[in-house]
């Protein structure tokens, strides 16, 4: 029941991060570690920080004039908040699927191909192979096999968010992002999401913020809540669910939190 | 229990819950005062009365247990929440069990007076084990009752007490039976009577663990005691 004493890699290494969105101070001294080929997952109420430490973590916010961060964030070692960072690769080796499904307006195939092709040179047969194993490794490609020529825009929500999974995939990040990945589905996508999340773990280190706590209690190894920018608390998951050490982490997984 | 859930209607249904294992003992506890009253004064009326209520008993079990399982499946509940319908589970099997050896006690006592009261034998001396079971029990719905872990450890270290009465019980009979042969059917009859006395105190114990457990979050059955003393400082 003790968190982070296993002998797990940490993928992403957070360290007194400070962020700021002009002059309000939205996260207030974080330090965690992500491990490696685990599930973490971030919940806390709505302006918590909880969503803005996870765009930290591809330096989604740079494309936000006035937003900043200040303190380290190592990947595998390496600082990605040094401004020397190349953003473009960092985004490809920690992809992100947001809240509601975004497939591009081209065909399922195209959908998938259009970010391998960003950062590499494939042949055809090369890129077919490479979109059906992305969208088999997001349990869609049966589902689609025959209309890889339709557009991405006529699959169901639920469907269109495991594209979305498929596309961050298809690029083999190390790191996956996933920003309330199923607060826009019903119940039964959203069980094939978890299960996929399950599955992709096994390849993948993930990170979650969810509004639904049971997800994390179901998906995640780990869970951080947070409140108001900073980390309360953050241990494995099943010690956050059964035994909290903070009596805030405790009224708000209870719903006691007023 | 505890502050309260933005849904008040959870709070309800945890009070509700509680409210039941607390008639529940009650109810336990009465028919043990019952039972003692049945031994001492030898009465048949009362040992009847005693078997007869006991289904009440069973069927608070399950009915606690229904109320249980509803609050599981539509609340999903976490943390103390959860320990808590955990141990009231726990706690209503206990209490269950200490009920249904108050029932084997009153029908030890029917066949005791059936087969002609044996005067000789130290009946009254079972008083003290009696009572010392009835005190756990009521001291053990008291500290469920407030979350007290202090009190549940006492209960834990006075349950060695009720143990060495039962040693000294037996050692007495042992020598009411070598000295008469004709004592050893209706001693056999109160020892088992004095080893459920003996098990409700087990009973009261087990429940005192599972406070512990409610509040604490530590799993302390089967713990030596030095570790539970630990646990609830």
């Amino acid at each position: 029941m003790t968190a982070t004493t296993t002998e797990t890699r940490n993928a992403l290494e957070v360290r007194n991060l400070n962020f700021y969105y002009g002059s309000f101070k939205g996260l207030k001294n974080v330090n965690m570690d992500i491990a490696e080929k685990k599930v973490t997952a971030f919940i806390g109420p709505s302006g918590c920080g909880k969503s803005t430490l996870l765009r930290t973590l591809n330096r989604m916010y740079s494309l936000y004039p006035g937003q900043r961060a200040e303190g380290q964030i190592n990947f595998y070692g390496q600082n990605i908040l040094d401004p020397k960072q190349d953003l473009n690769l960092l985004r490809a080796r920690i992809g992100m699927v947001f809240q509601k499904p975004t497939p591009f307006p081209m065909t399922i195939y195209d959908n998938i191909a259009f970010g391998v092709k960003l950062y590499e040179n494939l042949n055809k047969s090369e890129m077919d192979d490479r979109v059906e194993w992305a969208l088999t490794k997001a349990a869609l490609w049966t589902e689609v096999k025959d209309k890889l020529g339709q557009s991405g825009l006529s699959l169901s929500g639920g469907q269109q968010q495991r594209l979305c999974i498929a596309r961050s995939v298809a690029v083999k990040p190390s790191v996956l992002l996933l920003d309330e990945p199923t607060s826009a589905l019903d119940p039964i996508s959203t069980g094939k999401v978890e299960e996929l999340v399950h599955e992709l773990k096994k390849d993948y280190t993930i990170a979650i913020v969810t509004h639904n706590m049971q997800q994390a209690a179901r998906c995640s190894d780990f869970t951080a809540y947070m409140y108001l920018g900073e980390l309360i608390e953050f241990g494995s998951t099943e010690q956050i669910f059964f035994k909290p050490t903070k009596t805030e982490t405790e009224d708000y997984i209870t719903g006691r939190f007023g | 229990m505890g502050d309260k859930h933005i849904s008040s209607q959870f709070d309800a249904e945890l009070n509700s819950i509680s409210t039941h294992v607390l008639e529940m003992g009650g109810l336990v506890e009465s028919q043990l005062h019952q039972a003692v009253y049945a031994l001492v004064h030898l009465s048949l009326e009362t040992a009847e009365q005693v078997l007869e209520n006991e289904n009440r008993i069973n069927q608070m079990e399950v009915n606690i247990d229904h109320e249980i399982i509803s609050t599981i499946s539509r609340r999903q509940p976490t943390a103390r929440d959860l320990r808590f319908l955990m141990a009231i589970s726990r706690t209503t099997q206990n209490l269950e069990r200490a009920g249904d050896e108050v029932a084997r006690v009153a029908r030890m006592v029917k066949s005791i007076i059936e087969r002609g009261s044996p005067r000789s034998l130290p009946i009254s001396e079972l008083r003290l084990a009696a009572d010392l079971a009835a005190g756990m029990l009521r001291k053990t719905l008291d500290s469920f009752a407030r979350l007290d872990t202090t009190m549940a450890l006492a209960i834990m270290k006075e349950d060695d007490v009720i143990d060495a009465e039962y040693d000294g019980f037996l050692r007495k009979l042992i020598t009411y039976m070598m000295e008469d042969a004709r004592t050893i059917s209706p001693s056999l009859d109160l020892l088992f009577l004095a080893k459920s006395l003996e098990r409700v105190g087990d009973h009261a114990k087990n429940i005192a663990e599972q406070i512990i457990f409610i509040v604490k979050g530590e799993d302390v059955r089967h713990a030596p005691l030095e570790k539970v003393e630990s646990v609830v400082r």
